[in-house]
């Protein structure tokens, strides 16, 4: 049963000779990605993360969102009893497609959810394409 | 020819422990959904029970959450965001369907004291210990 235990959170890998100059353990945020006809959405799972703790940054062509947590100790005094999940930073990086419109990313946090908005430039947008009977 | 008594007891305690099993992982999905959300329990002898678990995206009226003295059920739906028109998933890496987890407490605790708060997505249930329960210091008494 103990396979099922760290299925959840996933190590982020570390970079080769690149260290963190934060202690806590680093994770990979579960992410839903999805793309409609003007925009591409990525939706982070980043609970323990309040909006101040955010980092977005975009360099070249990856975008880079990282999540700060403040709380990795558990409660005062207590005793772990079960442990199913650690806490600790999160990372991840995603290469942008061309057609994201880099000047107009907006992001939002809601619940621990992050949510980034990558507008397409507007020559990326679908565009449908009507068929004239002839 | 010496032949070993048919043990009815020893197979249907195994038959029952079988049906057990399979009762409860029958209503989850089995995989990694089986166990969201991810649950921690601390605990203090003197002061009883947290349990906290990664919520991110579940709004706190969607939850339902009960307690008997000595199990904790956390019920509730994640559900999936509502896509425009025409647009498709890259990537779905998030469990987005219902999900149920029990928490077997290592104390009795008091129901009525039981308080549970959401932050920025991490749900925390404070669980006191019932007081008749809390562990006493016995005091030795000398004499002569």
């Amino acid at each position: 049963m103990t396979d099922e235990l760290q299925t959840q959170k996933q190590e982020a890998e570390i970079m080769e000779g690149v260290e963190r100059t934060r202690a806590s353990r680093v994770y990979l945020p579960q992410v839903d990605i999805y793309s409609a006809s003007d925009d591409i959405v990525i939706l982070a799972d980043m609970p323990g993360v309040a909006e101040k703790d955010i980092d977005i940054t975009l360099e070249k062509d990856v975008l880079t969102i990282n999540g700060y947590v403040s709380t990795a100790d558990g409660p005062e005094g207590y005793e772990l009893v079960h442990g199913e999940y650690g806490i600790g930073d999160y990372q991840r990086s995603f290469t942008l497609p061309d057609e994201v419109d880099r000047d107009n990313i907006e992001a939002s946090l809601s619940n621990g959810v992050l949510r980034v908005t990558l507008p397409k430039a507007p020559e990326a947008q679908t565009r449908k394409i009507t068929v004239k009977a002839v | 020819m010496f032949r070993q008594p048919y043990n009815w007891r020893e197979i249907d305690r195994l038959r029952r422990d079988m049906d057990r099993l399979f009762e409860t992982s029958a209503r989850r999905p089995l995989g990694r959904a089986a166990r969201f959300p991810a649950v921690n329990v601390w605990a203090d002898e003197k002061e009883g029970v947290i349990v906290s678990a990664e919520l991110p995206g579940v709004s706190p009226e969607i939850l339902d959450i009960s307690v008997t003295a000595d199990t904790l059920t956390i019920n509730g739906t994640r559900s999936p965001e509502d896509l425009p028109e025409e647009a498709q998933y890259h990537r779905r890496e998030r469990y987005c369907a219902d999900f149920s987890r029990s928490v077997q407490l290592p104390y009795t605790v008091d129901t009525n004291q039981v308080e549970a708060s959401v932050e920025n997505g991490v749900l925390t249930i404070t669980l006191p210990r019932a007081e008749a329960e809390k562990p006493r210091q016995i005091e030795v008494k000398t004499s002569g």
